[in-house]
């Protein structure tokens, strides 16, 4: 047990203040702990967010000594016992109360995703799919909407990029849904304009900032920005996919496979 | 009471963010000027101990060799140019130096490479210089206004654009990858005729310095993001056909492989390329002896 400091963001979206704070930790508790129990003896009315306490449902993202983290998966015996932690709302949304942010935004982000879309037949088939073909799209469905990556994008963050760019979660979901195999839908152009995904400059804080571990830059958005350069920027695939893509699907999928179908 | 955003500024981030920034910008830098100065010297970048036959050290900064000034110390002989002696049209050139004809190739590269980009829009335009910090005002918000493709930066503040502005020329990359595959195949050719002098097959330490360039090299151009791309990441089912996919997919997992280590293998083949220059230019100017098996 150590009495330790802190300073928590008090206030609405227009003004607050960092209100300081002492509190007991005993061994094991998160910062998430720490806010609960300010809450229960000095502050009844901090208003804050949580559900799992496990990092599994995302609600308690925060930001920690300047840092975009879940509250409950961060635990005290990272900080020297002297420090003082300054405890502030995600920078990038409006603030409720306190140290709770209106997220909404990103969800509209989510809307404007062109939904799943196979084929006709396929549903009535049934999606059979292979283990490898499961493996890549996998990864981005860890993904538990804490919201981190959206506040720690610089795009979003500082550079009022809100208008143009839907943000890094919204890229993974992008990416999720242009390698399903069993998807028929093509958002190419639309992760061009609508979803911007040139405002990314690849600079990879989302991917630091993921607490389930998503390569976020290398694994969607880089394969993303890949796809964008085969449509609207290489002379040569743009020829190559008038001479052979099929016209179902103008996906840029094919074009190593078709090139080799021809003499197949 | 305080206004909000006076409050939550990116000055609340307290450890040592600036490091790795300024990590970054020193070693880009040193790279640079060491490759600028090795690039104009035009000599000493080629060792064989005074011996004509098959066989030598030859700097990689200077590989392939489009022309060769043979008046110049520490030069191939003649059968190593590719078009000859140095022509008059080209006599402005600084140090009559074969470099700056090639290296336009590995610099396009490395410039609009995925991993140096993240690096130099970090450690050079500052936005964002770390996450969670703030575009760094001032002087360098110009400059990074630029680098960060905004056309109008001097007229209308300091716009972001991303890569959609003047940074859209990055989308070149795949075209500089071609050219950085073909460069392994030459440096590899190099590095066998490391193995040889006067035609004598032998060894010596360049043997290894020039053997270890084109291998460091290599994981660093194939783990490539437009590589991965190509050769298989541009499919969205890896089991769709018989066989075709298949090896798509065996050569995405490689090259996804390497990917994930594109980082570290950027900066060794970076500092290895700068090193093996050296190495090559001590040994040509007798400053150091290298140790072999021809005995010289
Ligand atoms: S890599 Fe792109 S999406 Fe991710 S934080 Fe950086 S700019 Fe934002
Ligand atoms: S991608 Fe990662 S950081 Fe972003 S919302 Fe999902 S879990 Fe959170
Ligand atoms: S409370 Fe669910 S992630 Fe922290
Ligand atoms: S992404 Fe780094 S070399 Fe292509």
């Amino acid at each position: 047990m150590s009495l330790r400091n802190f300073k928590i963001y008090r206030g609405d979206d227009e003004r607050g203040e960092l209100v300081s704070y002492q509190c007991e930790v005993s061994e094991g508790m998160v910062v998430l702990d720490v806010i609960h129990r300010i809450q229960a003896d000095q502050a009844n009315d901090l208003a804050c967010r949580w559900n799992c306490k496990a990092g599994k449902c995302g609600s308690c993202s925060i930001e920690i000594n300047g840092k975009p983290r879940l509250g409950c998966m961060t635990r005290m015996n990272e900080f020297e016992e002297d420090q003082t932690l300054t405890i502030t709302p995600l920078k990038s949304f409006p603030v409720i109360r306190d140290i709770v942010t209106d997220v909404s935004w990103n969800y509209k982000q989510n809307e404007e995703i062109t939904p799943f879309s196979p084929s006709e037949e396929d549903k009535k088939k049934g999606f059979v799919m292979m283990q490898k073909d499961v493996e890549r799209v996998q990864e981005f469905r860890k993904c538990i909407e804490c919201n981190l990556c959206q506040n720690m994008c610089h795009v979003i963050r500082d550079n009022e990029g809100k208008e143009n760019f839907s943000g890094p979660r919204y890229m993974a979901r992008l990416a999720s849904l242009e390698m399903h195999p069993m998807d028929r839908a093509d958002r190419i152009g639309d992760i061009k304009d609508k979803h911007g995904s040139g405002m990314c400059n690849i600079t990879r804080c989302c991917t630091e900032v993921c607490p389930e571990g998503i390569q976020i830059t290398d694994d969607a958005i880089i394969p993303l920005k890949e796809r964008v350069v085969d449509r609207y920027y290489d002379p040569v695939m743009m020829l190559f996919r008038k001479i052979f893509s099929k016209k179902e699907r103008d996906k840029t999928k094919s074009k190593v496979s078709s090139f080799l179908k021809m003499f197949f | 009471m305080l206004l909000k955003k006076n409050l939550l500024t990116d000055k609340l981030r307290e450890d040592k963010w600036w490091i790795s920034p300024m990590l970054v910008l020193f070693g880009l830098l040193s790279f640079v000027i060491y490759s600028t100065w090795a690039a104009w010297q035009g000599e000493h970048f080629w060792w064989s101990g005074g011996n004509e036959g098959f066989g030598g050290y030859l700097s990689p900064f200077y590989s392939p060799t489009v022309y060769i000034d043979p008046t110049k110390p520490g030069v191939p002989p003649m059968y190593h140019s590719l078009l000859g002696s140095w022509p008059e049209w080209l006599s402005w050139l600084p140090g009559q130096s074969p470099a700056w004809l090639i290296l336009i190739f590995p610099l396009s590269f490395r410039f609009t490479c995925y991993y140096y980009r993240k690096a130099y829009y970090r450690a050079f335009s500052l936005n964002p210089p770390a996450c969670a910090v703030q575009p760094i005002q001032g002087i360098p918000s110009k400059v990074s206004a630029i680098t960060n493709g905004n056309i109008n930066a001097f007229n209308s503040g300091n716009k972001y654009d991303g890569e959609r502005g003047l940074l859209i020329f990055q989308n070149i990359h795949r075209y500089a990858m071609y050219f950085a595959v073909i460069f392994i195949f030459i440096l590899s050719y190099d590095a066998f005729l490391a193995f040889f002098n006067d035609g004598r097959l032998g060894f010596g330490v360049g043997t290894f310095v020039l053997t270890l360039n084109p291998i460091l090299l290599g994981c660093y151009t194939f783990g490539c993001h437009s590589i991965r791309h190509l050769v298989g990441g541009d499919l969205d089912c890896y089991s769709c056909s018989l066989y075709k996919d298949k090896v798509n997919h065996s050569s995405w997992k490689i090259v996804s492989f390497l990917n994930r280590r594109h980082q570290t293998f950027a900066w060794l083949s970076l500092v290895w390329v700068g090193l093996s220059d050296v190495y090559v230019r001590l040994v040509s100017m007798g400053i150091i002896n290298d140790i072999n098996t021809w005995g010289l």
